[in-house]
């Protein structure tokens, strides 16, 4: 295998740096919300964890739709990547969410519009990754990773149109969204920024993490081929 | 709550909320890279093993 690539290194580190730059705002820049007090602040992590969890959905259809044109395994690899790192994402997206909730809310948990769509889209990610594990045989089991992967990609404009097109308590901090949502709180210029710098960094977290988990795709496929040949 | 967080004066004390969400967020991140690190430790071990057995066949 490739040693790591210099670029990679150099991106790990500019990653760290954009977190620690990232922390600091949302923890001492941004001001205190007036009402909500400092639950507010994780906000600005939790929508850049919805963001980076649907990047992974989003970009793993691609490499869906890619690899059904190409029949290249490697494009199965970038899709299974994409899926493992949307998971985790929208898991923190999810937890993060309840936890805000409590204060704000009053419960942990409520079953809006909004909160179930990202449910059953965690859901959706979590079964391809289980019923990928049952198909032994690896082009069926790319082919098959390809095809549900694209159709479940419906899922990321459902959960993020919800909090618009339903009736939902869920706050829409950008555009607009049901006067009734509870938790709304318009931005300051400071909050603005941080906001904006969160989605910045995580993106990167995004970028970095992905490249990771497709060199370690390829090494798994290069020691199950190795593997293969001993055995034959 | 959240009309009893209007009503108040000051903002309200949810910063052992604030903490618990970001314990998750950082927690999540390293269990995560962690694991990516552990398979690809495991990887070179397995790919070790693998090239010294074809080696010996050769």
């Amino acid at each position: 295998m490739n040693s790591k690539p210099r670029l990679l290194t150099i991106l790990d580190v500019v990653t760290v740096l954009l977190l620690l730059v990232a922390s600091y705002m949302v923890f001492f820049y941004a001001p205190q919300e007036a009402v909500m007090g400092d639950v507010q602040r994780v906000f600005y992590f939790h929508v850049a964890s919805g963001w980076v969890g649907m990047l992974g959905f989003i970009g793993a259809a691609v490499s869906g739709i890619i690899y059904l044109i190409k029949k290249d395994r490697k494009w199965d690899i970038v899709g299974l990547a994409a899926v493992e790192i949307g998971i985790a994402f929208i898991f923190i997206n999810i937890v993060t969410g309840s936890i805000w909730a409590r204060p704000i809310w009053n419960t942990w948990w409520t079953w809006d519009p909004r909160l179930t769509t990202a449910t059953v889209m965690l859901l959706i990610y979590l079964a391809y990754l289980m019923l990928r594990q049952g198909i032994e045989d690896p082009d069926r089991r790319a082919r098959f990773g390809a095809v549900y992967a694209i159709i479940g990609s419906l899922s990321v404009p459902l959960t993020y149109f919800s909090a618009r097109i339903f009736r939902t308590i869920h706050p829409v901090v950008i555009g607009s969204g049901d006067p009734s949502a509870t938790g709304s709180f318009d931005m300051t210029p400071m909050m603005t920024q941080a906001f904006m710098f969160s989605l910045f960094t995580f993106t990167f977290i995004f970028i970095d993490l992905f490249w990771h988990r497709i060199r370690l795709g390829q090494k798994t496929d290069h020691v199950e081929q190795l593997r293969l040949k001993t055995m034959e | 709550m959240f009309i009893s967080l209007l009503l108040q004066e000051g903002p309200a004390d949810t910063t052992d909320y604030m903490i618990a969400g970001y314990a998750v967020i950082f927690g999540v991140m390293l269990l995560y890279v962690i694991s990516l690190w552990v398979r690809n430790r495991n990887l070179e071990k397995d790919l070790e093993v693998l090239q010294e057995i074809q080696g010996e066949d050769r």
